[in-house]
């Protein structure tokens, strides 16, 4: 199998990926809207919660893959690695692009306001930026080794940063409710409310495996043709 | 030319804080762009409302780290002319010794901006400094050599870019966070006069920050040059 032949089949995978994820999504969005009891001090806008906590987990653990492989990629030297790190930051910004509009249209109901400087929304803002500063970082960058590596050092310096970021505004004050599932004493909530919320984070875990896949297979079609023209051959 | 590292640092530093010394451009820029930020700052509150003393903190802080990012590039900048980072990079001293040396001259460079502009920031916000210069030159040691150590090894990578200009900014603002909270929340203890104890946790934080980011710095500098 050639490699072209690698990455489309890789796409055709990333598609029924995709495609599943969104199947799954309707019925997480049936669930929401029809088979969760409606919380008794929040009302109905308490039902974002299954997007905001699903999209945060998926864009917060997308960075955290990124972060990894860049480690990884300083390690090993494998540009694969990199590819895929490319890829994970940027459906982990799509995704925190759900999360940060998610998050102050449930706040501005539930705290009486849009945005606050609390930790976890400082903290995710700070990082979704530093993100911003990795793919903008990448654009300027011409020759693919010299990107790889820079974009590296940044995704290490990431994961050494969040720690700090995090702690730093949390010691000057936070507002987030305390994790209510993973949690000493088991989760605080209805089952419902819990099959539905592990359901739209394993939905949406399956969407960012099904986006970085196809991200991926994009990425090494698109060197393949780079290289093709850089031969003469079309 | 000795091959030792802190041999390799201090040649590296003192050839750049020469260069700098013959042609003062750098310098002064930043020097003028502290006044000009510490003098917005001051025009930038109802001054019925805000004292001088409780923006005093941020005012300082912001002059700093914004004085400093103009000057961070010019330590690699310096470099790219006639591509003397190759034969820097040749030369057979220690690599990390050179990155050390960029970081000791980014540090006096600062440090120099900082030591001018103090006197200037309590003159113009009327914050007497002089009885707690000790703790206030402290946390800005400390500070200050968390972003100029960052600061540096962005400016490794970012010089050989498009838009050095505007990427230093955008990729380092979001690591003086940390730092910068530390430093407002300590300068403003400090100036208030109050007790160190209260701020220790701070103080905990840029101390572990400094050390943390010192040693990923040092041990990713290798991967930013590396031909």
């Amino acid at each position: 199998m050639t490699k072209r032949d690698v990455a489309l089949q890789l796409l055709r995978r990333g598609w029924v990926l995709t495609l599943g994820a969104l199947a799954g999504l309707v019925i997480v969005y049936t669930r929401v809207a029809f088979f969760t009891p409606i919380e008794s001090t929040q009302g109905p806008a308490q039902k974002i919660f299954y997007v905001h906590v699903s999209s945060a987990w998926a864009s917060l653990g997308a960075f955290a893959v990124t972060g990894i492989l860049s480690l990884l990629y300083l390690w090993r030297r494998d540009r694969k690695l990199d590819t895929v790190a490319e890829a994970s930051a940027e459906v982990g910004l799509m995704f925190g692009v759900i999360m940060l509009t998610t998050g102050p249209i449930w706040g501005k109901v539930v705290w009486g306001t849009w945005w606050d400087w609390d930790a976890k929304l400082t903290s995710t803002l700070f990082l979704f930026l530093l993100f911003i500063g990795y793919t903008v970082l990448r654009g300027a960058v011409a020759d693919l080794d010299t990107r790889a590596r820079f974009s590296a050092v940044i995704g290490v310096l990431s994961l050494v940063l969040v720690p700090f970021i995090f702690l730093s505004v949390h010691m000057f004050r936070t507002l987030h409710p305390k994790p209510p599932v993973l949690r000493a004493g088991g989760p605080s909530m209805p089952a419902a409310m819990l099959i539905t919320l592990l359901f739209s984070v394993f939905v949406f875990s399956v969407l960012y495996v099904g986006f970085v896949t196809l991200r991926y297979a994009l990425a090494v079609l698109k060197e393949l043709r780079a290289e093709e023209a850089a031969h003469g051959i079309s | 030319m000795s091959s030792s590292l802190w041999g390799t640092a201090f040649a590296v530093a003192a050839k750049d804080l020469k260069i700098e010394w013959r042609t003062k451009t750098a310098f002064a820029s930043s020097l003028v762009f502290a006044v000009l930020v510490l003098a917005i700052f001051y025009f930038s509150r109802d001054s019925t409302v805000v004292s001088e003393l409780d923006i005093a903190p941020a005012a300082i802080w912001v002059t700093f780290t914004f004085a400093a990012m103009l000057g961070l590039n010019r330590a690699f900048l310096l470099e790219q002319e006639n591509r003397a980072i190759d034969g820097l990079l040749l030369s057979p001293v220690p690599r990390t010794g050179i990155f050390v040396g960029k970081i000791l001259g980014n540090l006096a460079f600062v440090a120099v901006v900082e030591l001018v502009s103090l006197p200037l920031f309590s003159l113009f916000f009327n914050v007497p400094i002089l009885h707690v210069l000790p703790s206030l030159l402290g946390v800005a040691a400390m500070a200050t050599i968390a972003f100029v150590t960052v600061g540096t090894l962005l400016s490794a990578m970012v010089v050989r870019t498009r838009f050095a200009e505007l990427m230093l900014p955008i990729l380092l603002l979001p690591f003086l966070v940390p730092p910068i909270i530390g430093a407002v929340q300590i300068t403003a203890g400090i100036l208030a006069g109050r007790p160190m104890s209260e701020f220790a946790g701070w103080l905990k934080l840029l101390g572990a920050f400094d050390i943390a980011f010192v040693t990923a710095c040092l041990l990713l500098f290798e991967a930013t040059v590396e031909e």
